[in-house]
């Protein structure tokens, strides 16, 4: 197999908070192949994007990354680590925009209201020319502009000459997000970082969008991580799949082992509480019991345990478990699978 | 129409937001927000109304709890001594006494309640409102709601921070239901939830409306909640109602090609589902000034010539099943749900199953 494009090991960000301690992301790791969609799906709190923002080193104080790595490798040089790098730093300032680039969750807040969409792409090209032409002469205004036109079109924009120069107030939820996506694929990212790119617009624009993501990740071979609550988005999009719980993962494989052959309760009880189309009008839907602790109040060992109706007493309220393999490609941190390691002291 | 009577029919709704610009405000024109739509609500059943943002769906349920005056036509509601009232034209005075019978839910589980009040004093305010001056009579009712909604009653004197968002909204159920109104309307109650969440307010909403016979107007951009709850669906398009018929028949064949295409948008949690192919063309038209002919021709599949330029009436295709199409009798639309069942009674395991749906 080929090395990651990023790999992520043993993540932990914790929040100094006066209230207390916030374990957010503890202890997370994945890996995202070259040219893959790798989905991160999981409730509010669950630490999905906080994990994004430690890849991209913009997690805000009291946040820390206290722990892990974050290896992300370029063309054939070693990895580097992500997480040791300052959030100042010139190395990680050339990669954060340029090789890796985000889609945030909503458009109208990422771009500024007082310059038009095209100034804000054409500034992100200027300050990463170096990604488009590693040595020559310097990316002219007019050379930007064109390009991002070009960008425009690429993502579905009609009348691309004209909206460069609009502002981002002045175009529809779908559109913004379309220049949003032109934004983060300016500079040629080896790595996308979506954050639930969809969910500020309607399902119809969804579709769209989706489209056009899967679309541009074909045609370009980047690789996405794909951040979301919808399952129904994820089972769409991503290739492997990581089912994330209050910091932990739960279980990850691909989206086949995870939709088809569920093995942790937690995404199991998940899969069965979505709401489908495909069943008959005014059904009761099976439930998870009890709802998503406070991040302060975290339960102490398996942290699904005290909503998990497959617990065993005495072992998953005292220890968490490590995730281990239990299909091909497929891992889940749950006792059930791993007696052996529940007998342990 | 049938053996249940009509609790509410809106009759050619109308609501106009002006369009003003300039120094002295002056009014350039308008936003057809709602345009001319026309339902009823049966006594104890659910009416879903879907369709994406500004299509008039929010618009249409604030019209009826008289959060604003519409611009036209009737909403007759018929109270609980039997008469039959216009809602439109009262005034604030006249609303009053109806005002306990038709209470909200509100979208944001945050917002709706207010956060310096104990749980005992937002539930019981609509209480003491309406003249429940006692407070050990209102304890009581408060803690009974409290229980009905599946939460303790003892935790009645925290504060709204206390809880989650699942029981928040159980919380502004429990108050919308405190005056025991005849009607709920609940705009996308369990949108800001999370999924574990949102399948266990959903199941309360189904089981309170079995238990005390509620009538509920849910509002949803959701077609999967939708359909869950809903026995009736209304579909809306840019102000317009296009589409009105049974869940079950307008799931399994709708007859209007946005509600066929709202219903394939939705991603479907599996990854063998199709996918990608049929994403609807263009944007929602702006209700300014919308296109001429039927509103939805310029992202149509299956626009015709005729639709470019007259304005399809609502009209009904079948017993109950209305719709807002010139080809409504010849399109054979693709439902969704008649493939083998998913969803809630489980995921597929065996691989083997899975082949068979390849």
């Amino acid at each position: 197999m080929t090395a990651p494009v990023l790999r992520v090991t043993d993540l932990r960000v914790h929040f100094f908070l006066d209230e207390g301690l916030v374990r957010a992301v503890d202890g997370v790791s994945f890996d995202v192949p070259p040219g893959q969609v790798v989905g991160i799906v999981g409730e509010s709190g669950c630490g999905k994007s906080v994990t994004m923002k430690a890849i991209l080193q913009i997690v805000e104080p009291p946040g820390r990354i206290v722990g892990g790595q974050i290896l992300f490798r370029k063309d054939s040089a070693p990895p580097v680590d992500l997480a040791r790098l300052s959030p100042k730093s010139a190395e990680l300032r050339a990669i954060r925009g340029a090789e890796i680039a985000l889609i945030p969750q909503e458009p109208m807040a990422a771009f500024s209201p007082i310059h038009s969409v095209g100034e804000q792409i054409i500034e992100a090209l200027q300050l990463h020319e170096r990604q488009w032409r590693p040595s020559g002469p310097r990316l002219s205004r007019t050379e930007a502009r064109s390009l991002t036109v070009d960008l425009f079109r690429s993502v579905g924009i009609s009348m691309p000459e004209e909206r460069v120069d609009a502002y981002s107030w002045q175009l529809s939820g779908g559109l913004r997000q379309r220049a949003m996506i032109a934004m983060a694929l300016s500079c040629r990212p080896r790595l996308l970082i979506a954050d639930e790119p969809t969910t500020a617009v309607d399902v119809t624009t969804q579709a769209q969008i989706l489209n056009l993501l899967r679309e541009l990740q074909r045609r370009h071979g980047t690789a996405i991580v794909f951040i979301t609550h919808d399952l129904g988005v994820i089972a769409q999009m991503a290739r492997y799949v990581v089912v994330m719980y209050l910091g932990r993962v739960m279980e990850q494989g691909s989206v086949e082992e995870i939709f088809h052959a569920p093995k942790h309760p937690y995404t199991r009880a998940l899969l069965k509480s979505i709401p489908s189309v495909n069943v008959a009008p005014r059904t009761l839907l099976p439930t998870i019991a009890g709802s998503i602790p406070h991040p302060l109040g975290r339960p102490r060992g398996c942290p699904f345990h005290p909503r998990c109706p497959d617990a065993i007493p005495g072992v998953c309220a005292e220890r968490a478990p490590a995730l281990r393999p239990v299909g091909a490609t497929q891992l889940a941190s749950c006792f059930l699978y791993h007696r052996d390691e529940a007998a342990e002291p | 129409m049938s053996a249940t009577a009509s609790l509410l029919e809106v009759r050619h709704l109308k609501k106009l937001f002006p369009i003003r610009r300039g120094w002295n405000r002056r009014i350039i024109g308008a936003v057809s927000a709602v345009d001319d739509v026309s339902f009823t609500i049966r006594e104890g059943e659910t009416l879903g109304l879907v369709g994406e943002s500004g299509c008039g769906k929010t618009t249409t349920a604030r019209c009826i709890l008289r959060a604003i005056p519409p611009t036209g036509g009737e909403i007759l509601f018929r109270a609980a001594d039997g008469r039959v009232v216009d809602l439109a034209p009262l005034s604030r005075a006249e609303l009053r006494p109806l005002r306990p019978q038709i209470q909200m839910v509100f979208q944001d589980p945050f917002g709706s309640l207010n956060p310096r009040m104990t749980i005992f004093d937002n539930v019981g305010e609509p209480l003491l409102v309406n003249g429940l001056r006692d407070r050990r009579a209102r304890l009581e009712r408060v803690a009974g709601l409290l229980e009905l909604t599946g939460l303790r009653p003892e935790h009645m004197h925290r504060f709204p921070h206390a809880f989650s968002g699942g029981q928040r909204q159980r919380i502004g159920i429990a108050r919308a239901l405190a005056t025991e109104p005849r009607l709920v309307v609940a705009d996308e109650p369990v949108s800001a939830l999370d999924v574990s969440v949102q399948a266990q307010v959903l199941n309360l909403l189904l089981e309170l409306q079995k238990r005390l016979h509620l009538t509920l107007l849910f509002v949803a951009h959701d077609l999967a909640v939708v359909k869950h709850i809903s026995d009736r669906v209304a579909v809306m398009y840019v102000g317009q109602l296009v589409e009105l018929a049974t869940a079950e028949a307008i799931f399994r064949r709708p007859r209007h090609p946005y509600t066929a295409a709202l219903m394939r948008a939705v991603p479907v949690p599996d990854p063998h589902a199709p996918s990608g192919d049929v994403a609807l063309a263009g944007e929602v038209a702006n209700p300014a000034s919308p296109p001429a002919g039927c509103y939805f021709h310029p992202r149509c599949p299956h626009v015709v010539e005729r639709c470019r330029s007259e304005r399809p009436e609502l009209r009904e295709v079948a017993a109950g099943h209305v719709v807002r199409c010139h080809r409504a009798e010849e399109l054979a639309l693709a439902g969704v749900g008649a493939e083998p069942a998913r969803g809630a009674q489980g995921v597929v395991e065996s691989p083997d199953h899975r082949r068979e749906n390849v």
